[in-house]
């Protein structure tokens, strides 16, 4: 049965920079449908262990399984399996010199169309399919009206929702956010959030980097807690954040809360 | 008075200009001039933007170190020296040989503009959030992929200005190829000269010709802008009308 092997496993997952250790042997595994809310102080490592997972930084040493592959082995063509890994930035790095909806529709367009062509379907047809998808997930956000726009006109809410939907595009196997709301303006922060749990309540498997600690309470089936390059505690939201075990925990919740 | 002056003004003209078909010299220069400015600014193009594209990749993968090496150390070296000596280094040692001037000129300007253009390039692909890399990759896109559709199109655009300051110059400059007899429009004016004694007007009909050129390409660079302006805060309002 496929759900009970991991979709992601990180083994012994070291990254440094230079001399400085940002994580250190790290291990955990992401099952089908998991939530995994990542939280911890600045500097802990949190985004840095996000980005590893879809190698966007290279780890140092240890392995992340995905799809049976050791993605971190730089021999595996990780662009494959980047196509099943949506992420989601702080800053939402939509495509400057695209619309709305090429921002959307060029990565499926790209990637995809050769395959299309190899199974009977015209250019055309293929291209079509993919700009009712990309207007689908544009009506499901409300922004179908914003279509052929430059991201440039957009409020920071209107972004982070395209840049969402962006990556799902490409059907993931699981969605990576990195600390999605942190750039947004306070009035904005509540859409970006009701998507991100629409998409979790759907079934998605998520790992989020969040400060956003009642967000990470209502939506994780699992919390990590980083600190200093290490998971220094885990468990469900109501054991982190009612009764948490590590004092650098209790310390860095008393903090937030 | 007025009618003798005005009467002697022409006849100095049409002296530099109509008598023994000498337009068609002019003509010929400007056109030796145009063709020398546009093989090297292709050259320089295709130099100065790979260039730049090493050392932006070079920056961001960790790869090419040994390339980009190589880059720099040839910017340095037409950068930190005068273009007469690399053109009479190529005319006289390099394709002493070769009889075609105008296109050694060419070749002179293309090595040395491109230089520059990677300095130009540079600019324009550090002004490149990093970001949007990371995002063309994190969608599964090549390395390749993402610099052919999201950014080159974004650095030509920050570029474009003083690129075509690059090319503004570069015409003007070529005028160093009359240095070893190679006969551009700025050589024109004097030969007409030693025919006809007179240097004022040679010299401004030469003057106006490349003046003409200078405001066609100014005139490109605004078509263009304008054109790539549409993703710009402003310009993206009226497009999404």
């Amino acid at each position: 049965m496929e759900n009970n092997k991991p979709l992601i496993e990180v083994k012994n997952l070291v990254k440094s920079f230079g001399d400085n250790v940002v994580l250190d042997n790290i291990s955990t595994n992401i099952h089908h449908g998991e939530k995994v809310v990542v939280i911890g102080p600045s500097g802990s490592g949190k985004s840095t262990f996000l980005r590893c997972l879809n190698c966007l930084e290279d780890p140092t040493d240890g392995e992340i399984i995905f799809e049976n592959e050791n993605i971190a082995d730089p021999k595996v063509d990780i662009n494959i399996h980047r196509q099943n890994m949506g992420m989601v930035f702080q800053q939402f790095n939509l495509f400057n010199n695209k619309t709305v909806l090429e921002n959307i529709m060029l990565a499926p367009v790209i990637i995809y169309t050769k395959k299309a062509v190899a199974e009977g379907k015209t250019k055309e047809q293929f291209k079509k399919e993919c700009y009712d998808k990309a207007m689908e997930l544009l009506r499901r956000i409300g922004l179908e009206d914003k279509a052929n726009v430059y991201p440039s006109t957009l409020s920071g809410g209107q972004k982070q929702r395209i840049a969402i939907v962006r990556a799902l595009a490409m059907n993931p196997k699981v969605m990576l956010f990195d600390e999605p709301t942190s750039a947004l303006d306070p009035e904005m922060v509540g859409e970006v959030l009701d998507l991100i749990k629409e998409l979790a309540d759907e079934g998605m498997t998520m790992v989020i980097v969040t400060h956003e600690m009642g967000f990470a309470r209502e939506v994780a089936t699992r919390v990590l807690f980083m600190a200093d390059g290490n998971i220094a505690e885990e468990g469900t939201p109501t054991q982190i954040f009612d009764n948490p075990q590590n004092p650098r925990t209790v310390q860095f919740l008393k903090a937030v809360l | 008075m007025e009618h003798i002056l005005s009467a002697s003004v022409f006849s100095k003209f049409s002296k530099a200009f109509f008598e023994q078909g000498r337009w068609k010299m002019y003509l010929e220069g400007l056109g030796n001039t145009i063709i020398i400015a546009v093989v090297a600014a292709l050259i320089g193009t295709v130099i100065g933007v790979t260039f730049a594209m090493v050392n932006y990749l070079n920056k961001k993968t960790g790869k090419l170190k040994v390339f980009s090496r190589i880059a720099n150390v040839y910017i340095t070296i037409i950068r930190g020296t005068p273009v007469v000596l690399q053109l009479m280094i190529l005319y006289f040692v390099v394709f002493a040989s070769w009889d075609n001037g105008i296109m050694i000129g060419a070749i002179t300007f293309g090595l040395n503009s491109g230089a520059y253009v990677a300095e130009i390039a540079r600019a324009g692909f550090e002004s490149v959030d990093d970001g949007q890399m990371e995002a063309g990759r994190s969608l599964g896109m090549s390395t390749a992929q993402t610099m052919w559709h999201i950014v080159i199109p974004q650095a030509v655009k920050n570029c474009l200005p003083p690129l075509f300051n690059e090319f503004i110059t570069l015409v003007k400059e070529t005028a160093i190829v009359g240095y070893v007899g190679i006969m551009d429009l700025g050589k024109i004016p004097g030969l007409i000269q030693s025919r006809t004694f007179d240097y004022l007007f040679p010299l401004v009909i030469a003057a106006v010709m490349y003046l003409a050129v200078v405001l066609v390409l100014t005139k490109i660079l605004h078509v263009l802008e304008k054109k790539m302006a549409k993703s710009d805060r402003n310009g993206g309002a009226v497009n999404g009308k």
